[in-house]
């Protein structure tokens, strides 16, 4: 338990991507078995226990400590479970040893539920304070490291020196504490032949098109579609058994029942999971505002199922029946996905059209003005192309609308992480708006990334001269008519949102140019993006 | 006499009105008492002060020769009349030079403890209990929650880090006085013989640790010479904490922030200052520090000082030890 309570308290301190997957392969190589499977399920949330109420935890601390004293305890701390490993005092003769995590979750899967409190107890008697906290985090459920699934499987491959699609491929077959998964990845034993046969298999991605990208390409090689704002999804239904998978390989089938029980083919396809009606019922294709209503669930009720009906748009196939069909080329693929859609259930199924073109000038057109709010922009891919796992530049292209772009007023910095510690390089900035008869700056969004390392130090400098207020890590600045700094900030859309107070939460807004020649009165108002979601963008 | 006509806090700091003297008093005074040389103790300004010799040199590097009007030196155990009041300074274990104060008259003794710890510490020397009618206890880290681990693990932990990340320099956060030599010392005591580099901020009190007898290595400023610029990669650099949100951290490869201090055993204050390795190493009393001093010494009563005084008060309760808190103001209880 001790060297996974050691890289949990790192993961959590610890903001960029490559260190924690350093943290995390340098774990998976020197942890032994069956721990850091366990581990590994934990991070990843394939581990099932018997879980415990917090309520519990607290009762157990109170059998052995003052109620005033636990109080001011918990107001310091905050965390229940950080409380409780800190203030937890082991009976005097125990000696503390440490219980590896392998152990620790077969005696939490073995023990029934009236023996849960006395195992609980035990264990935390036994274990020092890290141990404690990654106990208790354990059992009651949710380790809220910072780290995906999704980055887990990056760590291992790093650990294996495998490519991460390969991790992928396998995940769904194998269940913790994944003695062979590691046996492969230490180079012990050969990869793994599974038994199930409905596993996710790596997609198949597109580059965005860069500067002079089309040059030289001849239209007529390629096919063009529309970008749809969903998620990417996988359908398998192999050996008779169904799966639907995201495009990391997470499964979600359980958030979409319909779409499994309409699966009634047999093969894997790959395309966009939508809300509203497919083409075919003639019904208009839900934003990704009502798919969300969809998704990072485990079940759903009758209601969400009325109001917000899932279907698949398909862009390709990759098993049609029982034969692996990927090498064939798109052209081929794309008439067997045809066949299959027309005889497959006209609500949970369509086929995303293709978009005739004969020039790139026409197709960057349609892309500008597309007929639909929830298209994104066009997909491009070869005609002869096979589907390849990753993303491997040249066969398949994404050309994505231009962002939008609103001029907004700096309002609160806060410093970064790692490299940019010593720079204040988290901006909150807002749109003007009356409120109670006056004028004033509304927040609408957050950006860290989208500047030079030069506008970064333009920033800075901006921020520590004009600091007007501080709470905590954040510095609130200068916003004055008159007074400030506007930035121009580019987003891929607009969403309604209750939760922030101006009404509005953008998508990936990036600080894309700084506007010293402008005066904070000359930037965007509150109606202006208001009247962008109006217009369903 | 009761002990509260003895000593009794005042706006100005804990009062001796028969000795008309102040400890460690705010502002300027007449007659100052110093338990030890962090800034929230130790002022500049004072007409007359009684301390070690050592935090009266600290004071001197601190603030310049014109500290304080007159000072005299109180070595260590010997009692010395102040306008006929009997005081006594004994080691606090906290910094180099720090003392708890001790004040007699007809028969009762209140021992003042300034900040102190219970750890052993190479850089100073340790605490040592005082049989007392009131023991003044500081309450810094009053809370059950501080147990502070084995300092060695700590610095395990960084020598650790060092090895998984050598292209990043650590630079770690450690206040001036104590904690940044401390560390030295400790890193030094596990075999880590690179050079450390250290900010300007830290020159002095270091090479004054090294001429008190402190063994502290090699030493380097942390700063880029001319042509030879180098990135620090892999090395350690020691900082003020203020210094991380310097644009002073940003001549470093690609920083690690570490932060050595009591505080640092809380996760969301670590995450909340940035610090990706928090090492626990704290110039304090833990918890268990606290209320073992305080059963140790076995007081007939304690008063509390800056801190988490309501936790520590609510303790001596359940022990039925006659506890308040003084409510002292002007003291940093952050600071460490």
């Amino acid at each position: 338990m001790k060297t996974f309570a050691e890289l949990l308290d790192r993961l959590v301190l610890t903001p960029q991507r490559n260190a924690k997957i350093r943290l995390l392969a340098d774990y998976f190589r020197e942890a032994g078995d069956p721990s850091r499977g366990y581990a590994l399920a934990a991070i990843a949330g394939t581990l099932t226990l018997n879980t415990v109420k917090p309520q519990l935890i607290r009762d157990l601390l109170l059998e052995r400590m003052d109620e005033v004293l636990f109080r001011y305890s918990y107001d310091y701390v905050g965390d229940l479970a950080e409380t409780v490993s800190l203030v937890w005092e082991p009976p005097q003769q125990r000696v503390t040893a440490d219980i590896p995590l392998g152990e620790v979750v077969e005696r939490l899967q073995m023990a029934g539920r009236s023996e849960v409190r006395s195992l609980v107890r035990d264990m935390l008697d036994q274990l020092d304070t890290s141990g404690r906290f990654a106990l208790l985090k354990l059992v009651t459920g949710g380790l809220r490291i910072g780290v995906s699934a999704r980055l887990a499987k990056q760590a291992l491959a790093e650990m294996g020196g495998k490519d991460v699609s390969e991790i992928e491929t396998l995940w769904h077959g194998l269940a913790p504490p994944y003695l062979p998964l590691f046996l492969w990845l230490s180079g012990e034993a050969d990869m793994p032949v599974l038994t199930t046969p409905a596993v996710f298999h790596a997609v198949m991605l597109a580059t965005p098109v860069g500067e002079g990208d089309l040059e030289g390409l001849d239209p007529a090689d390629f096919a063009a579609e529309w970008k749809w704002d969903g998620i990417r999804v996988q359908l398998a239904n192999i050996g008779g058994v169904r799966r639907l998978y995201s495009r990391s390989g997470d499964e979600i089938s359980g958030a979409f029942p319909e779409i499994l029980e309409a699966a009634a083919f047999t093969g894997v396809i790959d395309g966009e999971l939508l809300v509203g009606g497919t083409a075919r019922s003639n019904q208009a294709t839900g934003t990704f505002a009502d798919l969300q209503q969809r998704l990072n669930r485990k079940t759903v009720n009758r209601k969400l199922l009325e109001d917000y009906p899932a279907f698949i748009r398909g862009y390709d196939i990759l098993f049609s029946g029982e034969r692996d069909i990927r090498a064939e080329p798109f052209k081929e693929r794309r008439q067997a996905l045809g066949t299959l859609i027309d005889a497959a259930s006209p609500q949970h199924f369509d086929l995303s059209p293709l978009v005739p073109f004969s020039t790139w000038e026409e197709l960057d057109r349609l892309r500008s003005n597309p007929p639909d709010p929830v298209i994104e922009g066009v997909m491009l891919k070869r005609l002869d192309s096979p589907y390849v796992a990753g993303r491997a530049k040249g066969p398949w292209f994404k050309w994505k609308r231009e962002p939008f772009n609103i001029d907004a007023v700096l309002m609160y910095a806060q410093r970064g992480h790692g490299k940019r510690s010593s720079y204040y390089s988290d901006f909150t900035f807002g749109v003007w708006t009356e409120s109670d008869g006056q004028t004033v700056l509304v927040p609408v969004g957050k950006a860290y990334f989208g500047f030079t390392d030069a506008e970064l130090e333009i920033l800075d400098r901006f921020v520590r001269d004009n600091t007007v207020e501080r709470f905590g890590p954040v510095r609130a600045v200068r916003a004055e008519p008159d007074a400030g700094f506007v930035v121009e900030v580019a987003f891929e859309g607009l969403n309604r949102s209750t939760r922030h107070k101006s009404g509005v939460a953008m998508r990936f807004p990036r600080i894309a140019r700084l506007r010293a020649d402008k005066l904070p009165r000359d930037a965007d108002r509150l109606e202006t993006l208001q009247a962008m979601i109006e217009t369903k963008i | 006499m009761t002990p509260d006509t003895l000593l009794y806090p005042a706006p100005k700091g804990l009062y001796c009105e028969m000795g008309d003297f102040y400890i460690d008093p705010v502002q300027p005074v007449e007659r100052a008492l110093i338990t030890h040389g962090h800034a929230d103790h130790a002022r500049a300004g004072h007409a007359h002060v009684l301390a070690t010799r050592e935090t009266l040199d600290i004071m001197r590097i601190r603030y310049g020769d014109g500290f304080c009007g007159t000072s005299q030196i109180a070595p260590l155990g010997e009692t010395i009349t102040v306008n006929g009041m009997t005081v006594r300074f004994h080691p606090a274990g906290h910094v180099l030079g720090s003392a708890q104060i001790a004040v007699e008259a007809d028969g009762t003794r209140i021992v003042v403890s300034g900040d102190y710890k219970r750890r052993p510490d190479r850089t100073c020397r340790g605490f040592e209990p005082v049989p007392c009618d009131v023991f003044i206890t500081e309450a810094t880290f009053g809370l059950p929650v501080f147990h502070h681990p084995d300092d060695r693990a700590e610095i395990a932990r960084l020598l650790m880090s060092l090895r998984q990340f050598p292209e990043r320099a650590h630079i770690v956060g450690a206040y001036a006085l104590g904690k940044a030599q401390r560390v030295i010392a400790l890193l030094r005591q596990q075999g880590y013989d690179e050079p450390i580099h250290i900010h300007g901020a830290l020159a002095k009190l270091c090479e004054y640790y090294q001429n008190e007898g402190t063994d502290l290595g090699e030493i380097r400023p942390a700063t880029l010479v001319g042509e030879g610029r180098q990135d620090f990669a892999g090395a350690i650099v020691i900082g003020p904490p203020s210094a991380f949100a310097d644009r002073w951290a940003r001549r470093f490869a690609d920083p690690l922030a570490v932060f050595a201090s009591g505080w640092m055993l809380i996760r969301q204050r670590a995450k909340q200052r940035g610090v990706e390795l928090p090492l626990v190493i704290s110039d304090h009393c833990d918890w268990a520090e606290l209320t073992g001093t305080i059963r140790e010494i076995a007081p007939a009563e304690v008063w509390v000082t800056h801190g988490r005084e309501e936790a520590l008060v609510r303790w001596c309760e359940l022990q039925g030890i006659p506890a308040r808190p003084l409510h002292l103001v002007g003291y940093d209880d952050e600071g460490e």
